[in-house]
Formats: C-alpha cells, structure tokens, sequence
C-alpha cells in the first residue's frame, strides 16, 4: 500500500506534466541542475504530478465517511472490509490487466468475456475430464495467452483498432463460453483446491510474515539507492522526507494486517491480488520492458526509433491482459464456485473505470498500476455501501456511471492542462 | 546546367583531408521524378555544413539517403574514404551517423533521463537472468554530465519532456543522439518553429557538436542561421548540387541568387 504516502511534500517539483513518473519511489529524487530556476508552488502541478493521487484518495475517504454515518458504524468494521476487499479482486485482477493495455494507448473490450470463458475452460476439464487443479487452472490461464496472442495480432500486426478488435472479440469469446459450456447454465466446481483459492484466509504468520518481508525489501531498496546517489553525487531527498515515507507505508500496512487478523485474517485472495499489483508496480516502473510499455503509450514513432519492437510489445502486452484476465475468472469462480455462462454487464467497464478512477490515462502513458487499488476501492465501497443500505441495483448503476464519468471528465482536463504547460 | 561548382575553393585546409562522410554520383528516382541527379555531397571533422536549397531541391531526399531511409538508385557512399552501404536506418546508426528529425522524436510522457536512454537503459541484474532493473543512477548522472557538456540548460533532468520549451525539447533531441558517441549527425531543420532564444540555444549546441569533432550537416530554411554556424553552404536545385560556398568568404544575396537560380552558381 505504498500509493498512500505517495503525498510527502518532494523537495523541488518539477513544471508541469510529470504524472508519468510519480511513482519512481525512490528514483523520483529532482536534479536541480547548476541554473535550476526554483518552481513555483503550483497546484497544477501537483494535481498531475506526485499528487496526482490526492483527489481520489479524497474521493475514497468521502465514501468512507458517508457511509460510516449512513451505517452507524458497520462498514467500518473489520468484517465488512474484509468482505468488500474479496469483492474486489476480480475487478482488481481484471483492472490490472486494463492499465497494462491503457498504458500503452490501447482498450481491450474483451476482458470479462476472456475471463468467463478461460474459467469455463478450467471448470470443464476440472469437473468433466478430471484434470489436477493445478493443470486444470494452467489451461485457463494458457487459454488465455492464446486469445491475447489473437487479439495481439491483429492490433500489433494487422493495425485494426484494438476497440473494433476487441469488441468483435468479446462477442466471439462468449460464444466460445457457451461452447465450452454446452447446454447448461451453470458449471459448479467441486475441486477442492479451486474452491478454496479465493475464500480461504492465510494463517497469522503467513498474513504477517508475506507483507512484512516485502516492507523490508522495499526499506532495503530506498536506503540502497539512496546510498548509491549519494555516492554518485546526485541530490537526495532529505532523510527525515525518506523515513516519513518509509514509515507510511509500514504504518498502512500494519494498520491493515491488523484490521484483517481481528477478524479471520488476510485473504488469500487480497494478498494474491496486491501481490500482483506489487509485481506489475516493479516491472512498470523499474525494468526496462516498463519503460518501453510507458514509451509506446506516449509516443509509438518515437520507441521505434529509438529501436524498441513495438509490435512485439502490443502482442505482449494483450497477452498479459488476456491472461490476467483469465486468473481473474479463476478467482471469481473459486468465490462464487460456478461459472454461469451469463457474463456479467458491469465488470468489464468497473474494472476500466477502476483504472480510469485511480488516474491511468485513457489516451496512454499515463498512470500508475497502484491505480487499480484506489480505483477498485472506490468503486468496491460504493456496492458495498449501497448495499448495506439496502438500495436497489439502479441506484448503485447510477451512483457508479456518475462517478466513473466525473473520473474520466478530470482525466480529460487534467490532460488539456498539461498540453497547455508546454 | 552546370552543377557542382565551388565557388569558394579557398577552404584548401579542410579540402587535403579525406571527408568524413562522402557521397558520390548519387541519384534517386521516384517513378518518374529525379529527386537526386547525380549529387556529390562531402562532410569533414569538425565542420558544420548546411543543405540549403527552395523546396523540392532535394535537401530531405539527400539526407534520408545518408540516413539510410532511402536507398539510393546509383552512386557510392564512403565513409573515412571506406566504401560503405547504408541500405536501412540501422545500417547509418551502427556507422555513426545519427540523424534528428524535424518531428521530435521524444516520448512526453517520460522524463529527460528516460529519453535520453530510450532503447538503451543502463541496467542492473537483480537476479541474474530474471529481473533485471533500470540503473536510474548511472543514468541520470551521465544525463547531468552530456547536458553540461553540451550547455544544455533544463530545470531539472527528471521532468517531463512535455514541459519543457521547444528550444529545450530540440536540444535532448540532439543530446539523446550524442549518447550514442556519433562521427556524423544529421540536423532536419533544428530551428523551425523556435523562438529567438530558443534558436539561440540549438545554435550553440551546433557549435559545441563541432567542437567536440563532430562532423555536422545542418537543413535550413534560415540563410541567418546558416551564416551562424555553417562553414560550408551546399546549395542544391532541381535534384543537383548547384553551387558551395565558404561562409568566411560569400554573402547571403549570392547564396540567395543560388537557391532561387538568379546566377545557377557559375556566374558568382
């Protein structure tokens, strides 16, 4: 949950426009060279840079407040948060997959139904030719691969838009889903290894060891590139800037362990699903594949040039998308222990909005993967609210549409601003 | 028409060395249109050349066949006298001609750093063969020293490309090709659109590519700009060279006279 303290004040901010690298962490560390004339305190600035983060966070806290008092108190509750965190990772997982898409300029349409029909496929050799589980989910998630080498192709290959690509292919995909299914509805899956990915809750040590070991790793990671900068004569943030930020992420994550032992404890499901976040984070931001993803988004002819294969990285990137995709059907059958050949109408826009919601740009390069944390929360928390106060599915779909509109009308203009600064 | 005549020939210590980079009797077609006739085109170390010419003369053509987007129909190209063959834009990049276009090629979305090493980031192998992660340091060190070099003034090498000037922009375009330690770099109008300052900054940067040894060839539409830092002035017309001046030694108007074919070059 290192997005949170994404807010520590940086010691020189940068004109305009720096949304792209606000979650540097620690490498996000300004140079003012010799003639650096000091920046203005800007709130434009701040709004598309490392404050990017604010508005939604405030959003969240709003929802969170409204709620509290709406409920008199229930949806604070660790039982409800731990409820509305496993109601989230299918729409998280599914998130994911749309930011490493829109990251690079692209939709993909199809994601719900690649991810209902990949869980269909693992039903069926689960429950019909009584395939191991473990194999049985590995041809899911292959299944997936497969259909986003497809899509993959004809987008990076063909250059038929990836709407029209992707749209034909979620009518397609559902088709395939009522192949694979036949004549029935619904799918129940008995293995007890697939029923028991999503709702089981990981012991004390595990719950605190997993996330302690990573909170570790990243102290470790800031203090080493600290060290190093400092020796290679570069400016670094001022320690006490460092510890605060150190000391926020620890304190977010132990509030949050907390919360969830004095309950069951973790979910399996949420930490598999943050896992995942953390993962994409460090190969976003840190590897040189990230940052050729971030250059395709913002400007294709210009990753060619600079001899990036762009074609190999759209196919790339769709067949990540489609594979997640495909580990987010597996969750949420694993939840709901069916797969019904009925694809849900909402999940595939929440889990774009999520992404749009927590920052991601619709038009590439632009954004962060924390977003689908603060993007899934947001949404998770309005259906959670909303249905501790017994409103009705049209209020839900029209509280939701308000807000994913409001999300992206502040992408729009915050990207209208930012051409302007130039 | 006569073709190819130097005007000024007294540039005779620069003419004994061999050229850097030397065309011979290129030609180009397309269908029906000689976009090149038989040009000859010569650089030298440490000398700033420009291309200029009315539009159509074939400047972009010339320096797309250096830059190895064109292949030429006939001709040689010799690179410290060696003959080379440049037939993609791989082939000039691993010679050591780097071209910058007129369409910046920069990512705005990422920071000075990122496109400076875009394609080649300096990296680290965490775990060796598994995850291997940026080298933000070496990076943004060697950043801070290129730009210093090259007098390149920006407020911080970690904003955003989008927010800096045209001029700024233009001079990380040609900073991000100096990385790659070039012997010959290829300008497509470097001040189009730029503000009197911001010229002012790629001029300079001009210069300081020539000092450092570079061999530099300049397409311009600004006779004010050329004067400035060219040595040389090759005046192209119709698909020919038409006529080379020495800066030292020629005035705008005969160029000028040159280009629109007032004097087809012989008569200065």
């Amino acid at each position: 949950m290192k997005s949170l303290n994404r807010d520590a004040p940086h010691e020189s901010q940068d004109n305009s426009g720096s949304q792209g690298q606000d979650e540097q962490g620690n490498a996000l560390v300004h140079q003012p060279t010799a003639a650096a004339p000091r920046a203005k305190f800007n709130l434009r600035s701040l709004m598309q840079g490392d404050l990017g983060f604010i508005p939604v966070i405030l959003t969240l806290a709003l929802i969170t407040i409204y709620f509290q008092l709406t409920t008199s108190g229930v949806f604070l509750e660790a039982r409800n948060l731990s409820n509305l965190t496993q109601q989230i990772v299918t729409i998280g997982i599914l998130s994911i997959a749309a930011v490493l898409v829109l990251l690079l300029g692209e939709i993909d349409l199809s994601l719900a139904a690649v991810a209902q029909a990949c869980a269909a496929i693992m039903a069926t050799v689960s429950v019909y030719q009584g395939w191991n589980p473990w194999l049985a989910m590995l041809a899911g998630l292959l299944a997936g691969a497969l259909i986003g080498l497809v899509n993959g192709f004809f987008i990076a290959v063909l250059r038929v838009p990836s709407f029209i690509v992707t749209l034909a292919g979620s009518i397609a995909y559902s088709g395939l889903l009522l192949v694979v299914m036949g004549r029935q509805t619904t799918l129940v899956v008995r293995d007890p290894v697939i029923r028991s990915l999503a709702p089981t809750y990981l012991n004390p040590v595990l719950g605190w060891g997993i996330p302690l070991v990573c909170l570790g790793l990243y102290a470790l990671g800031v203090w080493y590139e600290r060290r190093r900068r400092s020796q290679a004569g570069l400016s670094v943030r001022h320690s006490s800037q460092t510890a605060l930020q150190l000391v926020g992420a620890a304190a977010v994550t132990i509030i949050l362990i907390f919360l969830f032992e004095s309950y069951q404890g973790v979910p399996q499901a949420v930490m598999i699903a943050l896992g995942l976040v953390l993962l994409f984070w460090v190969v976003l931001r840190k590897t040189p594949f990230g940052r050729h993803l971030y250059a395709v988004g913002g400007n294709a002819e210009a990753a060619r040039r600079a001899g990036i294969g762009v074609v190999r990285m759209k196919i790339t990137v769709f067949m990540l998308a489609s594979t997640l995709a495909a580990l987010a059907g597996i969750m949420m059958t694993s939840r709901s222990t069916a797969v019904a050949t009925q694809i849900s109408s909402t999940l595939l826009l929440n889990a774009i909005a999520a992404a749009v919601i927590g920052g991601v740009s619709l038009f590439g390069g632009r954004g962060s993967v924390w977003a689908v944390v603060l993007g899934a929360l947001v949404i998770g928390s309005l259906d959670n609210g909303l249905d501790l106060l017994n409103q009705d599915q049209s209020v839900k779909n029209i509280v939701q549409g308000a807000v994913l509109l409001l999300a992206v009308t502040a992408d729009a203009v915050v990207r209208r601003t930012g051409l302007r600064g130039r | 028409m006569t073709s190819s005549v130097s005007v000024a020939s007294d540039s005779s210590s620069v003419n004994d060395k061999i050229p850097r980079l030397q065309l011979r009797n290129i030609s180009k077609s397309f269908g029906g249109v000689h976009a090149l006739q038989h040009v000859d085109f010569e650089v030298y170390d440490g000398e700033v050349v420009a291309l200029v010419g009315d539009n159509g003369a074939g400047k972009s053509t010339l320096i797309k066949t250096i830059s190895g987007a064109y292949v030429p129909d006939e001709g040689e190209t010799l690179l410290d006298g060696q003959p080379v063959s440049i037939s993609s834009p791989q082939d000039s990049t691993r010679l050591g001609i780097e071209t910058v276009y007129q369409d910046l090629a920069l990512c705005d979305n990422l920071d000075v750093v990122a496109n400076l090493w875009l394609g080649r980031e300096a990296y680290r192998d965490l775990v060796p063969g598994v995850l291997r992660v940026l080298d933000e340091t070496e990076m943004e060190r060697q950043t801070i020293d290129v730009l210093k070099v090259l007098d390149v003034k920006i407020p911080s090498v970690r904003s955003a490309v989008a927010s800096l000037s045209g001029g700024q922009r233009q001079c990380i375009a040609v900073a991000k090709t100096i990385l790659r330690q070039p012997k010959v770099v290829l300008l497509d109008e470097p001040t189009a659109a730029l503000g009197v300052a911001q010229t002012r900054q790629v001029l300079n940067l001009i210069l300081r590519l020539k000092e450092r040894g570079l061999a530099v060839v300049v397409i311009s539409h600004n006779l004010h700009d050329v004067f400035e830092v060219a040595d040389r002035v090759i005046v192209m017309r119709l698909g020919r060279r038409d006529s080379t001046f020495d800066t030292r030694s020629s005035s705008r108007e005969q160029v000028v006279a040159a280009i629109t074919g007032a004097t087809s070059g012989a008569a200065a």
